[in-house]
């Protein structure tokens, strides 16, 4: 997948001259009457901003800067671990983004300046901003295992950002023999998609099931508890034959030694809890904890805890005003760091934006999420919140706070999975259509 | 309701949405509704497979769906839980703004020979109700016309196994055309309105 070491400089100028004459600092044309909006990351939030400000306002000029060519959803990306999906069908450009008159700079931001409103990408050109938005996503806290760093991301893929890893993952699945073991070990929270390894779990399994029915999954778990437990070991029980001695998955919480703390890519063994006790697998998907990504850091947005702390009605930074945080880099109380959630919070602060550039009245917000989680084969469940601004804090409204119900039908479970799908289509058709 | 132009659906799909109101006029309106475009779509039109489109729902009809989720009385994977979450005034208040969006229909993969059995079978059993072919929303009983077919399989699944009441008329007309056609019947009838792609727009 592309990544910012395969684009070259040439390519980088030759698309920031090409498509942004406005915003450049000492470009050709700047017309000053036009508001300014810059947006860092193109992902699920960025994506999504960009347009509902354009929709809102079309006058207001909007630059993303983003520095791949294509995005690769993670929502969805388990179902290509499983092979029941293709890494094209998580493959999105950004000609639907152009086409609603979004200047999109493919451009890597390396420095913002609050003070002068500027952002500046690795490649040398600066933007002014009236505006600024980031949702620059996840990093990962490369320090925090022991022995697990990028230079071993091919042999132990996280896959927590889609693309090569979630093909170099999927690869690894299909040439391990039947009779192998799968370790997944997620962080401790918070994380991107706390489901997602629970729901990864699965489909592997579901995958073993038909194809290696001998092997293994083992997650090695930094908590206790994770999100939909009940109603994902309702669906282990059923499909996979959790609680059995002959179940294919395995899981062990944090208190029964179950956090990685160390790994030895050569070995291909990972050590946990106060014991180190070792673990030896044929694929093991280490997902490393994680923080705000960098641009974040570096523009002074995060807190000790490494997210960013944000105004909850209109995203704005409570460190730097003049600068939105959505998505998974902010910290938006109890809204899950997910792609709905993002998208969500992209809409709201569109609105924000919008309102703060002329002098208009935002409206009172709403949010919802929802986080479909496939189990398997006609086999899925949801959660689904309707969220509202109570005070100062984003709170689940009472009620509309919900699970799929434990004992729902087959029936039921299996429209999830499609309405799952339909899901994704309509999402992504949002963000990027 | 009526139409002064018609247009196809890809036109609209490709950026010609004719919209009256900017989002900024109203940002409380456009918030609330703008949570529901996620799985129906933009303005309620879904893009499928199977989540329906709900755009150009008559209001009263809207509100009543709306109330029956939330109240637990129509059956549904997630919408009891999503509607639990709004108030019967933001039910007014999307019920409205739906209402004034066209149905855009995309085109669906149908069987021509179910079409044509399809057609008849909604001339002779459905029409009354489902007038214009299903295009109008007449007296509460929805939108057929260019629906996904996956979901209106679903729907009439729902009311064959009585998990949803059946307006007690059109059950009749359904026992008499299964009971006439056969159960491939009901089919045929899913293509027919499958097959609809006309999409109209109000064009002021
Ligand atoms: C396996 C998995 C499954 C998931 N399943 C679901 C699901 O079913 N449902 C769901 O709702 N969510 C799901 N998620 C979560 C979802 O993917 C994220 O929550 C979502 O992508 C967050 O959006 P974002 O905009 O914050 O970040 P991203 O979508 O990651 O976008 C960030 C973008 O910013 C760009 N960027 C970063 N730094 C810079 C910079 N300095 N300059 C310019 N650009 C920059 C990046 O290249 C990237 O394109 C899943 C995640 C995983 C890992
Ligand atoms: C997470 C996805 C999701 C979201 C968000 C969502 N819906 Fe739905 N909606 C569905 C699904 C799925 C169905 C089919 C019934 C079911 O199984 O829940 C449905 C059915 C409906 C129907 C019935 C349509 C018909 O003609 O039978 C209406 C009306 C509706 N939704 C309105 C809304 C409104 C209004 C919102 C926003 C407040 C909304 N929905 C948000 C998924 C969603
Ligand atoms: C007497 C009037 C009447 C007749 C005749 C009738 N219907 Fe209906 N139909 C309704 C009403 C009213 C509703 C809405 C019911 C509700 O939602 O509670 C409805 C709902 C439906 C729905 C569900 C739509 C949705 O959004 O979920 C389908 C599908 C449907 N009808 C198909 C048919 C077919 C096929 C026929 C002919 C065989 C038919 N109907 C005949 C009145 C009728």
């Amino acid at each position: 997948m592309p990544d910012m070491s395969q684009i070259t400089r040439r390519n980088f100028i030759k698309i920031a001259m090409g498509t942004t004459a406005a915003g450049m600092v000492g470009g050709i044309t700047s017309c000053a009457a036009k508001k300014q909006v810059v947006v860092v990351g193109g992902g699920a939030g960025g994506a999504t901003v960009a347009k509902y400000i354009r929709k809102a306002d079309p006058s207001i000029e909007v630059t993303l800067i983003e520095p791949n060519e294509y995005y690769y959803t993670c929502f969805m990306s388990n179902e290509i671990l499983a092979g029941e999906r293709t890494i094209g069908s998580i493959k999105f450009g950004y000609e639907g983004l152009s086409q609603h008159g979004i200047k999109v700079v493919r451009g890597y931001v390396n420095n913002i300046k609050p003070a002068e409103k500027t952002v500046t990408t690795q490649e040398g050109y600066t933007f002014r901003y009236d505006r600024l938005v980031i949702s620059p996503g996840i990093d990962f806290k490369w320090d925090a295992i022991e022995g697990y760093d990028e230079s071993v991301v091919d042999k132990m893929p996280h896959a927590w950002r889609a693309g090569s890893q979630t093909i170099t993952l999927r690869k690894q699945l299909e040439t391990m023999k039947d009779g192998g073991t799968v370790i997944i070990a997620p962080p401790p929270k918070p994380f991107r998609c706390s489901t997602a390894p629970y729901e990864r779990a699965s489909l592997i399994a579901h995958y073993l099931k038909q194809h290696k029915p001998r092997s293994k999954i083992l997650i090695l778990d930094g908590n206790e508890a994770f999100p939909k437990q009940q109603l994902f070991i309702q669906g282990w029980k059923k499909l996979y034959g959790y609680g059995t001695g002959n179940s294919m998955i395995e899981w062990l919480p944090s208190s029964k030694e179950g956090k990685v703390v160390r790994v030895d890519a050569k070995q291909m063994a990972v050590y946990t809890g106060d014991f180190e006790d070792k673990h030896t697998a044929a694929v093991i998907n280490v997902i490393p904890p994680q923080q705000a990504g960098k641009i974040a850091v570096i523009a002074g947005l995060v807190n000790q805890k490494g997210w960013c702390p944000i105004n909850k009605k209109t995203f704005e930074s409570l460190q730097q005003p003049g600068i939105h945080v959505i998505g998974d880099a902010a910290q938006a109380g109890k809204m899950p760091k997910s792609a709905h959630a993002a998208y969500s919070q992209a809409q709201v602060c569109a609105m924000a934006v919008v309102a703060a550039l002329s002098d208009k009245e935002m409206g009172t917000p709403s949010y919802l999420n929802t986080c479909y989680s496939i189990i398997g084969k006609d086999y899925g469940v949801s959660v689904a919140t309707v969220y509202r601004l109570k005070g100062k804090m984003i709170a689940p409204v009472e009620g509309a706070d919900g699970l799929s119900p434990m004992d729902a039908s087959a029936e039921d479970r299996k429209r999830e999975v499609v309405y799952a799908h339909s899901w994704f289509k309509n999402l992504t058709h949002e963000m990027f259509g | 309701m009526t139409y002064k132009t018609t247009r196809y659906a890809l036109l609209l799909a490709s950026g010609l949405m004719i919209n009256t109101t900017t989002w900024a006029d109203d940002g409380s309106l456009y918030m609330l509704v703008g949570t529901c475009f996620s799985c129906h779509g933009y303005n309620g039109s879904s893009l499928g497979p199977t989540t329906p489109t709900i755009a150009g729902l008559d209001n009263d009809t809207f509100v009543q769906i709306m109330t029956e989720y939330k109240d637990g009385e129509r059956p549904s994977t997630i919408m009891g839980r999503i509607a639990k979450g709004y108030t019967g005034k933001d039910f007014q208040r999307m019920a409205e703004y739906f209402a004034k969006q066209p149905f855009v229909r995309y085109p669906q993969l149908v069987n021509t020979a179910k079409v044509k059995k399809g057609a008849i079978l909604h001339e002779k059993y459905c029409e009354r109700c489902h007038q214009d072919n299903g295009y109008t929303d007449y007296q509460a009983s929805g939108i057929l016309a260019g629906q996904w077919m996956p979901y209106l399989q679903l729907s009439l699944a729902d009311f064959q196994i009585n998990a949803r009441n059946m307006p007690r008329k059109m059950k009749i007309q359904i026992r008499k055309m299964i009971k006439g056609n056969g159960e491939e019947s009901i089919n045929d009838i899913v293509h027919f309105y499958g097959s609809q792609t006309r999409t109209d727009v109000d064009d002021d």
